[in-house]
């Protein structure tokens, strides 16, 4: 078995031993070895990665592997991995392993739970590991799936509608999607002979303008409705604020990043002329998510809801990033992909914990909680300043490549946008400070004076994220040079 | 000579910040003083040594200071020019703070031993004064423009966490969140004019976007913006997060707020040293702001700066938290020091200004310090801000008497105290340059006077007040700082400043001005007599003398209702009008839609489904109506 096929069968592994293991406890020994293998696979694999780059490969892919499953269209079980999905299979495991600790003591129907949880990351991984768009896809949508049952069973508040419109407007940007990849795969044979789904092999023949500027919307909007691009962006509160904690987490941290990765891996590689034609009406979308999402934040007052606007608002920067077009802003791009999906996780994990103690999530109807639950607070309050962007973090980092990517436009019309989306950094930080200022400072309410403190798993899953988040944000030379390697052959193409 | 060993002045404070950071619970209370203290004293020790070894050894070569990199690291690359470095840089600038900040710091370290003896957050405290100091060094030995701000953002947050210090108290809640994002709000400017400057300029680094040939090549850009040079645009949008820092109107509105922090911290944070980053940073690029289009920015700073010491001096004449009025008191003189740099020129002995201006700095570091440190010494020991409640000190808190009254005779620009020589400069540098600047910093020289005697003689004097214990003195580890800081504030003005700082790092010699000194001296003594008559003894000439300005005082008394406007703006205007909207547009409009393409595929499939209906009559009935509709329309169209 090849180092990249692992990822996929590990995970389904644990799922056929899931099936046989009994009692809660068993659940969830069996569900955190299988991701802690994945994890320190994923680990092995930067290791090896760099290893081959160093050792002199300059291919785009390296451990490809090619496997023909349907001959009638010409479907390949084709896979490789670059610096980019590397790093977004880094980001998985670590996430979803961050997660299983926080759904330690998950009650209701462990098992199903655990096996939704790794059937949907298995569709991640393959999503990342893929390079023929028909698995790619096959994998995306075994990722979507189960998020209508985890929400839909394992949610609160009202979670079949928020699963039922999760699903619906994620299925709908799927059938979107699809238009886009059969548009591709139904121009791939200008000279006769069969049609692939490749996309190195597509990205060979160079499609007709026409056929580029036709089929660019559809995988950019497709892409776009999962990593909340205005305005499509709505299922992503009132799924957030019902799924259950792990699911928030995977769902911001994971998920919505397959939408940034797809529109920079297939609508832009594919597409370069495409791309050029329509930047700028998707530039003003995503600029207007950025602003637009983080005011929006300022007046919830659910604290999933604030996450859940300040994804939208941090993942329209991701597209702002992707949008500028150059190498500086790429680089900023994944580095905000990697940042939020750390950042966010922890977020929604600790406001998981917090919800788990006060059962409260309103930020009116608590107050001064860091006296009684230092820890969780302090973690709160770091957290939230990772959020903002303070160096250190992972945010500052990724928005900074971000903002100088998108300075050297120097046009009147791209000035605009930079400042548009700099200025997000303010408004972050009056809805950050809000909620931290109202919910861990502030005077003391009795009825929290006796809250249980951190428990072991809690401590593991988020001190986990925060690690990570540090790591980014003080080694960002270390990431940014994984990066830039991968990103200089798609820049070139465009 | 291997000066990578300066690094240490920036590890050992970070080091200390993480050991008692990590380890909070387990190192208690006198412990982590203690670290904090030796960690701090190390830095120090450090820090003048590397001072006194630029100075005097390896910072003059050919008869002009050299900028010295001592240390570099990339740490996030751009492209091949432009990349942000974790850097030491050394020239007189650095120097200079390399001995204001640690000094300042570690007279706070050894002084909270005893201010915050017994507090629930002892360690906490250290913790954050060591994050603080940390930031503050790399902050000015920063090698690179985006290494200043990436330490700007991180001495904000040392002072949102110190601000919010006592984070069970609502105040102080909102004092830290309000400092943060006025602060931030400025940045956003920095952070704008950096981008900007940077894409003309293709670096961040110093030595570079400082050096003249490159300056040179700078000012042959022609995009313009609204009838400026972009550059200058840059310079101004720099400027803003330099006035945010700095306190200067109209974005002082968060430091007198900053005040609910603990009295150590606002000696150390915002009255020394944080504060006058924004000054830093100004004098750090100089030289751009000097000879891009003529200094037009650099007018900008003086008219900012000139304002801002007439009102904020005026502020602090009326009001009554011992506190707030030192806070307006270091808006007005860091208004001083804005102004110095503003009027400065660049070669030689017309240098004046920017060399008063760090003169000034320095100088103001030791006596405002002190004179915080002093009122903590009060506070401490009265239990009270307002001087309603304090009177007749003198006989019960001896050190402290003395120390606050050399510090008040510096601020007042009394000879021989420090604040005489910094303060005489900026006025004969104003003098050449505009005599409305220089009348507008003389007078105000006269209100300081005036405020400061008014708080003296209040506080010492005045007659007592029933206190509920009597007052005593504070313990050691607060009056030798007092001690020490006051020694500086007596003496510090004889360091022949020229000699070390100048614009073109070429040292000159000044030579006083005696009839500005004079008058100077003189509006100081109108001042300080006008406190004596009012404050002396308890009367009530001044209530009678509040009475005679009428509305003016009042308007004065509520800092000219700024915060009341900002409050408007964000709560009235930002929140109702543009976040509520924004926030009822996605629930109602967008995500309506939504809703709406869902609920109308119900209702469609509600109306049709009785079609399906199962009972073969009505298929029946349907096929033919079809067939019959069909044939008809076929019919029509061949015929």
């Amino acid at each position: 078995m090849d180092i990249l096929s692992l990822f996929v069968t590990v995970p389904i592994l644990t799922v056929i031993v899931l099936m046989f293991a009994k009692g809660k406890k068993q659940y969830r020994v069996v569900a955190l070895v299988g991701f802690i293998i994945q994890t320190l696979m994923s680990f092995n694999l930067i290791y090896q990665y760099l290893h081959v780059r160093a050792l002199g490969d300059k291919s785009i892919m390296v451990f490809t592997k090619d496997l023909l499953w349907f001959a009638p269209m010409n479907i390949h079980y084709a896979i490789g991995v670059d610096g980019i999905s590397v790093l977004m299979i880094v980001l998985t495991s670590v996430i979803v392993l961050a997660g299983i600790f926080i759904s330690w003591d998950v009650d209701d129907l462990p098992k199903e739970f655990f096996i939704s949880l790794i059937v949907l990351a298995t569709g991640v991984f393959g999503f990342f590991i893929s390079v023929d768009l028909f698995t790619l896809f096959l994998f995306y949508e075994l990722a979507v799936i189960p998020m209508y049952l985890l929400i839909g069973i394992w949610g609160s508040g009202p979670r079949e509608y928020a699963s039922m419109k999760l699903t619906l407007m994620l299925m709908g940007a799927s059938a979107v999607l699809l238009i886009g990849i059969l548009g591709l795969y139904f121009h791939s044979a200008p000279n006769g002979g069969p049609h692939t789904f490749n996309i190195f092999e597509i990205a060979k023949l160079n499609l007709p303008v026409g056929v580029q500027r036709l089929f660019f919307p559809f995988i950019f909007v497709g892409f776009g409705t999962i990593s909340a691009l205005f305005p499509f962006h709505t299922w992503s509160p009132d799924g957030h604020s019902s799924a259950p904690t792990a699911v928030s987490m995977l769902h911001a941290g994971v998920l919505m990043k397959m939408g940034g990765y797809g529109i920079f891996r297939i609508a832009m590689y594919l597409m370069p002329q495409g791309t050029h034609f329509w930047t700028n009406f998707f530039l003003v979308l995503a600029i207007t998510g950025v602003v637009y999402g983080a005011f929006a934040a300022i007046k919830q007052t659910d604290l999933k809801y604030i996450n859940a606007y300040s994804s939208v608002s941090h993942l329209g920067l991701v597209l702002v990033g992707l949008l500028m077009i150059n190498q500086i802003a790429w680089k900023g791009a994944m580095l905000q992909t990697l940042s939020h999906g750390f950042t966010t996780a922890l977020l929604f994990a600790l406001i998981g914990v917090v919800y788990g103690r006060t059962h409260t999530r309103i930020i009116s109807k608590m107050s001064g909680l860091l006296v009684f639950i230092p820890v969780i607070g302090i973690l709160f309050v770091l957290a939230g300043l990772a959020n903002l962007g303070l160096p250190g973090f992972s945010g500052f980092v990724s928005e900074m490549n971000i903002f100088v990517g998108a300075f050297q436009h120097a046009d009147t019309f791209h000035r605009i946008i930079t400042i548009l989306a700099a200025s997000s950094i303010v408004i972050t930080a009056v809805y950050i400070l809000r909620v931290v200022g109202k919910i861990m400072m502030g005077p003391t309410m009795k009825e929290y004076a006796n809250l249980p403190g951190i428990t072991w798993y809690e401590k593991t899953g988020t001190y986990i994220l925060m690690i990570f988040i540090v790591l980014i944000g003080t080694l960002p030379f270390w990431f940014g040079n994984i990066l830039s390697d991968s990103i200089r052959p798609f820049i070139e193409r465009l | 000579m291997d000066l990578s060993y300066t690094v240490l002045i920036l590890i050992i404070p970070l080091f200390v910040f993480l050991l008692l950071g990590l380890f909070f619970r387990r190192i208690k209370a006198p412990l982590s003083g203690y670290i904090g203290v030796a960690g701090l004293t190390v830095t120090s020790l450090i820090s003048f040594f590397v001072a006194f070894e630029y100075f005097f050894k390896i910072g003059m070569v050919d008869g002009a200071y050299q900028k010295i990199v001592a240390f570099k690291f990339v740490w996030l690359h751009f492209t091949s020019t432009m990349s942000i470095s974790i850097g030491v840089m050394l020239d007189p600038l650095s120097a200079v703070m390399l001995i204001v900040v640690p000094l300042v710091s570690w007279m706070v370290h050894i002084y909270s031993l005893g201010y915050m003896k017994g507090d629930r957050g002892f360690t906490r405290f250290y913790a954050f004064l060591s994050l603080f100091t940390f930031s503050m060094l790399g902050l000015v030995l920063a090698s690179n423009l985006f290494e200043i701000y990436i330490f700007w953002e991180l001495v904000g947050v040392s002072s949102y966490s110190l601000i919010g210090f006592y984070y069970e108290k609502p105040s102080a809640v909102l004092a830290a969140k309000k400092a943060f994002i006025v602060t931030r709000f400025a940045d956003l400017g920095f952070l704008i004019g950096l981008l900007i400057l940077s894409y003309y300029a293709k670096t961040f680094d110093f030595v570079n976007l400082t050096s003249l040939t490159f300056i040179h090549n700078l000012s042959g850009i022609g995009t313009t913006f609204i009838g400026l040079s972009v550059i200058t645009w840059a310079l101004i949008l720099i400027f803003v997060g330099g006035a945010g820092k700095s306190a200067m109107f109209p974005l002082h509105i968060w430091l007198p707020d900053a005040m609910e922090g603990p009295t150590p911290v606002s000696a150390l944070i915002h009255a020394a040293t944080m504060v006058v980053a924004g000054v830093f940073l100004v004098a750090r690029l100089f030289p751009l702001y000097y000879f891009i289009e003529g200094g037009i920015a650099l007018d900008v700073v003086t008219v900012v700066g000139t304002f801002t010491i007439l009102f904020a001096a005026i502020i602090a004449i009326t009001q009554h938290d011992i506190k707030r009025v030192l806070a307006f008191s270091t808006i007005s003189q860091i208004g001083y020091m804005m102004l110095a740099l503003g009027i400065s020129k660049y070669e030689g002995p017309e240098g004046l200004g920017y060399m008063a201006a760090m003169f000034h700095l320095f100088t103001h570091a030791m006596f405002k310090a002190l004179l915080f440190l002093g009122a903590g010494s009060i506070i401490h020991s009265v239990h009270s801000n307002y001087m309603q409640d304090m009177g007749g000190l003198r006989k019960y808190m001896p050190i402290t008497h003395i120390t606050f009254l050399i510090a008040a005779l510096a601020i007042s620009g009394i000879p021989p105290f420090a604040g005489f020589f910094s303060k005489d400069a900026i006025l004969a540098a104003a003098f050449e340059h505009h005599k409305v600047v220089w009348f507008t910093g003389w007078f105000v020289a006269g209100l300081t006077a005036f405020y400061m005697f008014r708080l003296y003689f209040r506080i010492f004097w005045w007659n007592d007040p029933k206190y509920e214990h009597t007052p005593h003195e504070s313990p050691k580890s607060m009056t030798i700082p007092l001690m020490v800081l006051a020694f500086m504030a007596a003496f510090s003005g004889f360091i022949p400043f020229s000699h070390f700082v100048s614009p073109d790092y070429v040292p000159f010699s000044e030579h006083m001005e005696w009839g500005l000194a004079g008058a100077s001296v003189g509006i100081g003594l109108v001042g300080i007599i006008l406190a004596w008559i009012l404050y002396k003894k308890e009367n009530d000439l001044s209530t009678r003398f509040a009475l005679a300005f009428g509305l003016f005082y009042k308007w004065a008394y509520h800092k000219f209702y700024i915060d009341e406007l900002y409050m408007f703006v964000t709560k009235e205007i930002i929140f109702k009008h543009i976040s509520a909207p924004f926030a009822w547009f996605d629930r109602h409009v967008v995500d309506g839609t939504m809703n709406g393409i869902g609920n109308s595929t119900v209702w469609i499939s509600e109306k049709i489904k009785g079609l399906q209906s199962g009972r073969v009559q009505d298929y029946a009935m349907y096929f033919v109506s079809g067939a019959t509709v069909i044939s008809m329309i076929l019919w029509f169209l061949i015929k």
